[in-house]
Parts: C-alpha cells; sequence; structure tokens
C-alpha cells in the first residue's frame, strides 16, 4: 500500500512537471512514422535546392555551383550555370519553378555572385530557362550589395504566393550591426519583386527616399527557408538565429523582425547580444528554438499521404541531423517532433507535385519519403 | 674600430631582419581569430568545443594534434566521411570554406595555438600551398 502511494504520488509530480514544460523546447522522438525513407538520389555533395519539373524529373542545385537533371535515375549535369562566389556558406542556393512554368518555362535561382566592382560576393537572383541540358535566356533580376568577402548569411530561399508576387530572402551577410536595421541596405531582408524582377508599386518601402524597395521585410538574420502557407497563400519564413534564437516568423509586409535589437539568441561566446526579447514595433517569432536546430528548408504537408501529418510543417535540421516536425494550432505550435533522427545534415525538404516528401541531406543525396501502405 | 664594425654590421643585420620578417606567429593567430569567427565558429563553437556527434571539437582534439597535414587538407578541399576524435566516431561533411592559403595558414594556427592546444611549429602559407587534394 505505501509503495502504491508512493508511485501515485510520483505519477502526480511527474504529469505536473510534464504538463509545466514549456511545450516550445520539447521534442518527442516517434516510436513509429507514417513513412520509410528511400534514398531516391545518391553521391551528392550539398545538395542545396530542389525544384520538380512536370514531367517528374527534378532539378537538383549543389552548393559548389552544379545545377543536376535527374531523371529516370540518371544525372546530367546542366550547362549554363552562373558562376558561384564559394566562399564559406556562399554558392548555388535555392531553385524554384515559376508558378506557370508549364507554360513560360522559367526557373528562378538564387547564389553568391562576384557581379560588381568590390572584392567578395553577394547573393543574386536570376531567372533562367532549360533548354537541351543548358541554362539559356538567363537575366540578373536582383543582386544584393555591397560584395563583402564575409563567409556568413547569404540566405537564401525562394517562394512565390498566389498573387504573382515572388520573394526571396538575403541574409545579413556578417555584417548585423550595419545592415538588417537599414532599409536604405541590402541584406537581413526578404524581399518582393515581380516575376519579372521588377519591383511592385505597392511594396512597402516605394516612394521611401533613399530606400532598397524590392523589400518587403527587414530585421532578419539568415533566413534559410521561405514558403507559402497552402492555405492563407501568406508567406513564412524561417531563419538562423546566432546560439539559440533561431525563428519561425510569417512575413508581413514592411515589417521589422528585430534582428538584432531583439532575439532570444546570444553570441556564440556566450555573451547577450541584446537583453531585449520583445520590443515596440516588432514582430514576434510564431516559434523560437532555443538550442538552435539550425533550420534550413521547409515545407507544408497539403497531402494524406501520411495521416495526421497534414497542415503540419517539416524543417530540416542542419545542426542535430534530423527532419522536426511541427503541429501547429491557432497560429503556434503545439508539438515538435524529430523524424529520421541522425539521417544527416537535412539542407532542404518539399513536397513534390506526387503529395511525397523530399528531403536533401548533405553528404548522402535525396531521400523520398514512401508511405507505409 | 673592429668592435665598432662588428656592432655596425649587427645592427644592420638585426634590422634587415626585422624588415623582412615573415609574420609572425602572433599577427597570423590574430587574423586567425577573425577567420575563425567567421568561417568556423558557427559549427565549431566559441571555444572550440564543437557539437556532439555533429561537429568534432577541435579543442584539445587529438586528431588535430596527430594529423597536422589531413587537417590543412580538410579546411582547404573540404572533408567527408568517418572521423575519430577524441574517441568518438563522427560521420559528417564540411563544405570547402573558399579561404585563400594564406589564410588557412592563419586559421590553423589560430586553432593549433588555442583553448588548450599548442604547436611548435608555425603553419606558413608554403605548407598550405603545397597540400593536394
Amino acid at each position: 500500500m505505501k509503495n502504491s502511494v508512493l508511485v501515485l504520488s510520483l505519477f502526480v509530480v511527474m504529469l505536473y512537471t510534464s504538463c509545466a514544460q514549456d511545450a516550445k523546447n520539447q521534442i518527442d522522438t516517434p516510436s513509429k512514422t507514417p513513412f520509410t525513407a528511400e534514398l531516391l538520389i545518391d553521391e551528392l555533395q550539398i545538395p542545396w535546392g530542389m525544384a520538380f519539373l512536370p514531367d517528374d524529373s527534378m532539378l537538383v542545385t549543389e552548393k559548389t555551383g552544379s545545377l543536376i537533371h535527374f531523371e529516370k535515375g540518371k544525372k546530367t549535369m546542366i550547362e549554363g550555370v552562373p558562376e558561384v562566389y564559394n566562399r564559406g556558406q556562399g554558392g548555388l542556393l535555392d531553385i524554384e519553378l515559376h508558378p506557370d512554368y508549364e507554360n513560360n518555362g522559367w526557373i528562378y535561382m538564387t547564389y553568391s555572385s562576384k557581379e560588381g566592382k568590390e572584392k567578395g560576393g553577394n547573393t543574386a537572383l536570376i531567372r533562367t530557362q532549360l533548354k537541351d541540358n543548358s541554362l539559356v535566356n538567363s537575366e540578373l533580376l536582383y543582386k544584393a550589395t555591397p560584395n563583402t568577402t564575409k563567409g556568413q548569411h547569404f540566405g537564401s530561399r525562394i517562394a512565390f504566393d498566389n498573387e504573382g508576387y515572388l520573394y526571396f530572402s538575403v541574409g545579413d551577410r556578417g555584417n548585423r550591426d550595419v545592415n538588417p536595421q537599414d532599409i536604405n541596405k541590402d541584406c537581413g531582408k526578404v524581399y518582393r519583386l515581380l516575376d519579372d524582377g521588377s519591383i511592385p508599386k505597392d511594396n512597402p518601402f516605394v516612394g521611401k527616399k533613399g530606400a532598397k524597395t524590392a523589400i518587403f521585410s527587414y530585421g532578419h538574420r539568415n533566413p534559410q527557408g521561405l514558403v507559402k502557407h497552402p492555405k492563407t497563400g501568406v508567406i513564412w519564413n524561417h531563419e538562423h538565429g546566432p546560439r539559440g534564437g533561431d525563428e519561425l516568423n510569417i512575413v508581413k509586409k514592411g515589417a521589422n523582425y528585430g534582428w538584432p535589437v531583439i532575439t532570444y539568441g546570444i553570441n556564440y561566446s556566450g555573451t547577450s547580444i541584446t537583453d531585449k526579447t520583445a520590443m515596440e514595433g516588432m514582430e514576434q517569432p510564431v516559434h523560437y528554438w532555443v538550442p538552435s536546430i539550425a533550420p534550413s528548408g521547409m515545407s507544408f504537408v497539403t497531402s494524406d499521404n501520411y495521416g495526421d501529418y497534414k497542415d503540419n510543417l517539416l524543417v530540416g535540421s542542419l545542426v542535430f541531423q534530423y527532419l522536426e516536425r511541427l503541429v501547429l494550432e491557432g497560429g503556434k505550435v503545439v508539438k515538435r517532433e524529430k523524424l529520421l533522427p541522425g539521417l544527416g545534415r537535412v539542407r532542404d525538404v518539399k513536397e513534390g507535385p506526387d503529395g511525397l516528401i523530399y528531403v536533401a541531406v548533405e553528404g548522402k543525396g535525396i531521400y523520398k519519403l514512401v508511405p507505409k501502405s | 674600430m673592429k668592435t665598432f664594425i662588428f656592432l655596425y654590421f649587427t645592427c644592420v643585420l638585426t634590422a634587415v631582419s626585422q624588415l623582412y620578417q615573415e609574420p609572425t606567429l602572433e599577427e597570423s593567430i590574430q587574423r586567425g581569430g577573425e577567420i575563425y569567427a567567421n568561417f568556423c565558429v558557427s559549427c565549431h563553437l566559441e571555444k572550440g568545443e564543437g557539437v556532439e556527434g555533429a561537429f568534432p571539437p577541435l579543442a584539445k582534439s587529438d586528431y588535430l594534434a596527430q594529423n597536422r597535414e589531413a587537417s590543412i587538407r580538410g579546411v582547404k578541399f573540404g572533408q567527408q566521411g568517418e572521423l575519430v576524435v577524441n574517441g568518438q566516431t563522427y560521420n559528417g561533411i564540411m563544405a570547402p570554406m573558399g579561404l585563400e592559403d594564406e589564410e588557412i595558414a592563419d586559421v590553423m594556427n589560430y586553432i593549433l595555438n588555442s583553448w588548450g592546444n599548442h604547436s611548435d611549429r608555425m603553419v606558413r602559407i608554403e605548407e598550405v600551398t603545397a597540400i593536394e587534394k
């Protein structure tokens, strides 16, 4: 009897502590998952971005600067890829198809570019078309300035919304005290353009003297996740914090996301960056990660292929080498799950047109998550 | 007079050697610290402690101490596959950082002389240049 009382009270205590824990930083590893991971494309170094062509083939960017066309089990190198500034985190970055690709053939890519007078590089966006295993009709749509030899924070991801706007991100380029809070400067921003690279008249800083009018939102650190919410059509981003303080945000027009004035992270050295985590006029994240998972790539699950994963968000973790599943309720993260633990540095995740999830892993390749029947 | 000439030449030689001396270890370490903060710290962290199971430590790393050439090669060309550091097996990937040979020498000198690491031999540019894939 005594024992059972003890066990019962212990149980109550455990229940209490588990309820009291902040769900934010709790992560579960499920014993069963509704899929098996199958290696679809092997022997890739750092597959950075993926795009699915209408003929069921795929385009994969490698950070080092090659573009691979994967068709029926065969890899073909695409010619005509712009020269990348391969330094630090820079290289060939994201790839995305125009929503009307079938009719216009436009492919959008971001990469670190040496274009310009100064030494170093910065993030550029091009659109291009694929013809006979070569990129043709390439147009430079945007190039962030100035160049710098710093190795950090190029971003970058590309996303389209339902209204024909194109969004892409550029990180703060290692100059956090100068770039992110200044709308007259590039870097530390999410940009919005029309599909031909022109600046929409209703962009938030149009008409503001000196402002970079392509800017849609600012105060970002290094966004490597950018995706359209399948239901609301609004753009979401995630970004790397310093030590702690990775963020998931809903990207709003003209909004300031606070870096480095407010953050939930600290310097790598352990010293503080700011004592503020919130401030008037600055956005709060939907979710923040402490410790940092180093998020890269993001996709909503829209298909029914994985049971209750529908409407969940999947995010790659570079540092902890797994795929994170986030269950959202009422605009908040209510549950986190660690999928594919130990898989490797997850660089990108995307839902294909077939409703299946594809995961790009550094040093390995592209995995397809095959639903268990 | 003989003493004077001797002293004179000694002074001249000292001055010449001072002026034409290769960059000192101390300066190299200092520059290397900036490179480290720019390119390495996000994974290997401020005190070279690394991240358990993901990024091997550089502080008091036996691998680093025993594999100087392979370490430089890793920084220069990137590294992939299994690596045993202080008894722990890592199976990761490090992208080549696109650093100049001089920068690699600097950052190696910083790493080899920080957080309890010590190296008697300075890494020089020629040593980095000579290392091939």
